[in-house]
């Protein structure tokens, strides 16, 4: 009998980023069949910078979700083949996808798309004498045998072949969307393709296809450059930049996700308890939001941060390897911040629920006899749904920022794992040097500001379509009714 | 009036405590007094004797919470948690377990480098976004209305890190204007302090312009305002005037709530650029875990909190005479 090759480690917040997945499934699966819900969810479809933003976001997600799949690698066997050990470095299926990224470290800092070191090295020469010069890259460039000649026009070659690649793809791309679309809309393919460039199209395909070209034209070249150099230069370790911009991306979603998962719970509860049932639940539940909201958040998390750390030091042995580790801190870091930042939520909750208690509907089912709990869960629950969806949207890239900050304080994430914080807290000296080592910062401020920036957008696409203050606006742009009398079904 | 604002003082005093039990059982959880000593003392031969003394001298030689060895109310009185937060209650604070200096005179010699950052940020941040918004407010629905959100939420994208970052690059390692980060005495002062000031505005002017903006295109719409227009005021007039004095109530709701807590100044922004404030002895305080000054901070924080929350009742009435506090 062979053992597997590959030991699936589920880790914790992996369980709860699969869950949450499940759980959009499902509501997904919910939403289609409410016509109302579905009616709010179009105009987030219609919108154009939330679409765009959406593509974004959505690459974002799926290099997220392919690094939250791990699993430990089997060691090579010993001669029987009866002992199967499994290494204790964990890896991830983005990490299998990205090997050529994670395995090919230098000796030290080197610039974006170097051939040589950043700093001069004494080397011994032939006849003993000692010089000081660059020496070149284990990895980076090291196809070419001679760099100085060679490096401009390889690297202009690679970088054309990907943005040849790039368009190339993108216009199968756009061809098998508009010929999907046509399809589906029972209309003609030219027709369909003038539609979409006017910017006429229910959804707004222009926005998503120009986004999905500009993501290629910028991806493709650097994919392609990356099999034979540091596209984003490497660390004081040697590790490569651009590798460390995309693990950061899954701490910051799990970062910006989670907490509100875990304090959802929290704060529906009790908002809307002491929305509902008023008197002193009302009083304890505002007594505890006040108090806790009344300590200055930073501190709070810090100190429990602080607490975790002495608790985990004590109990090392629970922890198999130091990524599970590393994991535990970041699972314990999204319930430290949801503890402290349900408050807001909490509040909002409780002032909607007191109005709604005041409704018809919620009077008419008290005169039936219906169960505070049933009255709870059946009726006012789905009433407050939107206020929980704008403010879990709403509060993701506030808390993707955190992190950075909480890394920054020494209170965030474990710093074994890769995040924008801890990649921003070790290149903040190296601002220092002389000669500038510029590219670490540069990117994790891209990264992240692509990051967040998509996420703000969507955030405010979502908010406009479910908040009820936001009802004027027209849902379609005016064009449509103008090239379409009748555009329902795309 | 004063007697809402008496029962507001009362009803703080639960709260206080409650703050006061959250960081106890926070810091007591994992931490015995015990390790507290061994910590403050260094690992290094840490006696049994030493570790006796050391809780004996600060007050930690009692049990927790409650003292089962006493009788009546000396079961709750003769504990560590109620001799050191009634001494927070008349704001004495004690001494730091590190240095053992007094908490309370090292508040308020570094309160006034807290708040030289602070309270220009605040002031000067306020009026500007207030302005930037009313701008896009009065170009509603044109260009330069799109423009300026577009702006600002990407402004808000980024971190407060790179604002900090990239101003110590840009003004003082390029272009050499200003010192990087520390803090002077004097008339030299102004030197350190420009630098702070600037970016703790520019990193708020994101969020802050678009919010008010928001604020002011709601109040827009009131009929109130077309009345004006009516009766041939002119929009600018009409913005300045009228928008802005209605729009004072959310403006208010989460501007007076910070002005107390100016004091504390800014964790981040105190770190980086080297400035003796709270702040900067707030996180030396946590790497440190030197539990007397964080409570401290944590108490301090929470009354000025309250203090806040209180004031902007307060404000409301000055703001809108309808208000009426009972």
């Amino acid at each position: 009998m062979t053992s597997p090759p590959i030991m699936p480690v589920i880790l914790w917040t992996d369980a709860l980023v699969f869950l949450l997945v499940a759980v959009i499934v499902v509501f997904a699966w919910h939403v289609r069949r409410r016509g109302h819900l579905l009616a709010s969810w179009r105009k987030v479809v219609h919108s154009r910078s939330g679409m765009a933003a959406a593509v974004v976001l959505a690459t974002f997600i799926a290099i997220g979700l392919m690094d939250s799949l791990h699993f430990r690698p089997r060691l090579a066997e010993d001669a029987g083949g009866l002992k199967v050990s499994y290494s204790v470095e964990m890896l991830s299926l983005f990490d299998v996808v990205a090997t050529h990224l994670r395995t090919r470290p230098e000796k030290t800092y080197s610039a974006p798309l170097a051939t040589h070191l950043f700093a001069r090295e004494t080397v011994e020469m032939a006849d003993g004498r000692q010089a000081r010069h660059f020496p070149r890259l284990m990895y980076g460039g090291a196809h070419l045998a001679n760099p100085e000649a060679e490096w401009k026009w390889d690297v202009t070659k690679r970088a054309l072949a990907g943005v040849a690649g790039a368009i190339l793809l993108w216009g199968a791309l756009v061809l098998m969307a508009t010929f999907w679309l046509s399809k589906r809309g029972h209309r003609g393919v030219a027709e369909y393709w003038r539609l979409i460039w006017k910017g006429g199209s229910v959804v707004p395909w222009r926005e998503i296809l120009v986004t999905t070209g500009v993501l290629l034209l910028v991806l493709v070249p650097i994919l392609l450059l990356s099999a034979k150099y540091h596209v984003l230069g490497t660390d004081k370790v040697g590790q490569d930049v651009f590798y460390q911009a995309l693990k950061s991306i899954r701490t910051g979603l799990v970062i910006g996700t989670l907490t509100t998962m875990v304090m959802l719970p929290f704060a529906l509860l009790l908002g809307i308890m002491a929305g509902y049932l008023r008197g002193w639940v009302d009083d304890v539940i505002q007594y505890v939001y006040t108090t806790l909201n009344s300590i200055p958040g930073i501190l709070l998390i810090a100190a429990s941060v602080l607490m975790l750390q002495v608790l985990m030091d004590k109990h090392a042995e629970l922890f198999e390897t130091v990524q599970q580790r590393a994991d535990a801190k970041l699972l314990v870091l999204c319930l430290i911040l949801g503890v402290t930042s349900w408050t807001g939520l909490c509040r909002l909750l409780r002032g909607e629920s007191l109005k709604l208690r005041e409704m018809e509907y919620i009077q008419a089912a008290q005169a039936f006899g219906v169960s505070g709990f049933r009255i709870i869960t059946r009726h006012m629950l789905p009433n407050v749904m939107h206020i929980v969806l704008i403010a879990v949207v709403m509060d993701f890239s506030g808390l993707v920022l955190a992190e950075a900050v909480l890394s920054y304080v020494g209170v965030g994430v474990d710093p074994t794992m890769i995040s924008f914080g801890t990649m921003i807290n070790s290149a903040r000296l190296e601002m220092a040097r002389e000669p500038m080592v510029w590219w670490s910062l540069t990117a994790a401020f891209v990264f992240m500001l692509m990051l967040v920036l998509s996420a703000n957008l969507f955030a405010d696409a979502v908010r406009d379509a479910f908040d009820p203050r936001i009802g004027a606006r027209p849902a379609a742009p005016a064009i449509i009714s103008k090239h379409l009398p009748a555009a329902k079904n795309s | 009036m004063i007697n809402y604002l008496i029962r507001r003082v009362l009803y703080a005093i639960p709260i206080l405590v409650g703050v006061n039990v959250i960081t106890f059982a926070l810091f007591f959880f994992v931490n015995t007094p015990d390790d507290m000593a061994r910590m403050q003392l260094g690992q290094k031969r840490v006696t049994e004797e030493s570790v006796r003394k050391w809780k004996e001298e600060r007050g930690y030689d009692r049990p927790l919470f409650v003292n089962l060895s006493r009788e009546g109310v000396g079961k709750i009185t003769d504990t560590i948690f109620f001799t050191k937060s009634v001494k927070m209650f008349a704001f004495d604070f004690g001494r730091a377990e590190a240095d053992g200096r007094d908490i309370g005179h090292e508040i308020r010699s570094r309160m006034w480098a807290s708040l030289a950052i602070a309270l220009p940020v605040f002031l000067v941040g306020m009026l500007t976004y207030i302005t930037l918004a009313l701008l896009m407010a009065f170009f509603r629905a044109s260009y330069v209305d799109f423009a300026g959100v577009v702006l600002c939420v990407i402004a808000m994208s980024v971190s407060g890190l790179f604002y900090i970052i990239g101003g110590q690059f840009l003004i003082s390692k390029l272009w050499n204007l200003v010192p990087i980060s520390g803090y002077g005495e004097g008339l030299n002062t102004w030197k350190f302090l420009v630098l702070p000031v600037v970016i703790g505005i520019i990193a708020g002017v994101g969020a802050s312009a678009r919010w008010y903006r928001t604020i002011f295109l709601e109040e827009i719409n009131r009929d109130y305002v077309r009345t004006a227009r009516a009766k041939g005021l002119s929009e600018v007039r009409v913005l300045f005037k009228h928008v802005l004095h209605n729009a004072m109530i959310p403006i208010l709701t989460g501007a007076v709530v910070a002005i107390p807590l100016l004091f504390l100044g800014s964790l981040i922004t105190e770190s980086f650029f080297a400035i003796p404030g709270l702040g900067s002895y707030t996180i030396d305080a946590i790497n440190n875990q030197d539990f007397s000054v964080v409570r401290a901070m944590v108490f301090l924080g929470s009354v000025l909190y309250i203090i806040g929350l209180i004031l902007t009742d307060v404000s409301y009435t000055i703001a809108d005479p309808r208000v009426r506090l009972q």
